[in-house]
């Protein structure tokens, strides 16, 4: 967990889907209302560039999203996870997952690009 | 500095793809500040690399290097230690750094992440344009400081051409012509004396005409 959104870069975002997660989800505070400014401006570029290289290495760039909420909208940010959730279980695991598992065999590179 | 933009993800890979085991170089210097080749490409690079190669079920093992410069000895003889326990190294430094590497690591091959650019400037942030070709003989103080030679797309030397219209070049509406630029500027400069005195003939023997350039400085060695 971080504290600020800024502090996010792409190396991070990917970090995670190396480790096994199925997505991630980004969430930071609303726009304009940034306390150090543009950390959440700048988190929503760096969102923008793992999903163009999800999108490339064809593990699939809807398994990542960034939301904007206020620390005071606790029903919202449920409602986000849910909703995030819910469509990560409907895409199933991610690539990476099913070739660890076993369960498909690999990709051809020319494939997974 | 010098620009570069990053390769293709397919084309690194293709590369890549004879090697499970290799080095992926950055270095702290120009390609840093371009967010071209930096420590945080490294390892962007590096987490894209294995993620796209174990999705394909042939995994590759990374290991992330920044050397401080690519273009210096002291620094590339950081790698050598370890340098023939990998298959390969990539190297997202410039041309320069990136031949550097393959003429000190004579058994290891060296691909190249990105594509090395041209010596310029951050006109603004992710926006980099091209201001000098090292032509070795600069001229700079007769032209207002700006660069006949880059910023002119014929490299002229005596004004702007007739393919000049209302301060654009014509060979992209994108840029600006480089005389028109230059007399605008002496002008300001109440140098315009400058454009009309007479100047020999530009010799290029100090360009890249003469083939590869070495510097020697007898001071300094």
């Amino acid at each position: 967990m971080l504290p600020c959104t800024g502090r996010i870069d792409e190396s991070l975002l990917l970090k995670a889907f190396e480790n096994g997660a199925d997505g991630v989800m980004v969430v930071g505070c609303l726009e304009g209302d940034c306390h150090y400014v543009s950390g959440n401006i700048r988190a929503r570029a760096r969102v923008k560039r793992v999903y163009g290289i999800l999108d490339t290495i064809k593990i699939g760039p809807d398994r990542i999203r960034m939301y904007n909420l206020s620390a005071g909208e606790g029903s919202k940010f449920a409602a986000y996870a849910n909703e995030f959730v819910d469509r990560v279980r409907e895409l199933g695991p991610s690539p990476i997952n099913l070739v660890r598992s076993g369960q498909v065999h690999a990709v051809s590179q020319k494939e997974a690009t | 500095m010098i620009t570069g933009t990053p390769k293709p993800i397919e084309e690194i890979l293709e590369m890549v793809e004879p090697y499970d085991n290799i080095i992926l170089a950055g270095c702290h210097g120009c390609v840093t500040v371009c967010r071209v080749g930096g420590e945080k490409e490294v390892q962007v690079l590096a987490s894209t690399l294995r993620l796209a190669r174990e999705a394909s079920g042939k995994t590759i093992k990374i290991r992330e290097v920044s050397l401080e410069r690519q273009c210096d000895p002291e620094y590339v003889e950081q790698m050598r230690p370890y340098v023939n326990d990998y298959q390969a190294v990539l190297s997202i430094a410039c041309g320069a750094g990136i031949q550097f590497l393959a003429e000190k690591f004579t058994t290891t091959p060296l691909l190249p992440g990105i594509n090395t650019g041209f010596l310029g400037v951050t006109e603004r942030q992710g926006e980099w344009a091209e201001r000098c070709q090292g032509c070795g003989d600069c001229v700079l103080h007769l032209t207002g400081g700006i660069c006949p030679v880059t910023r002119c797309a014929k490299s002229l030397f005596h004004g702007p051409c007739g393919g000049s219209v209302q301060g654009i070049c014509e060979v992209d509406k994108s840029i600006k012509c480089g005389w028109q630029l230059i007399i605008d500027r002496l002008k300001d400069l109440n140098q315009m004396d400058n454009y009309t005195k007479f100047k020999p003939f530009k010799g290029w023997s100090s360009a890249r005409d003469g083939g590869p350039r070495r510097i020697i400085r007898e001071d300094m060695i």
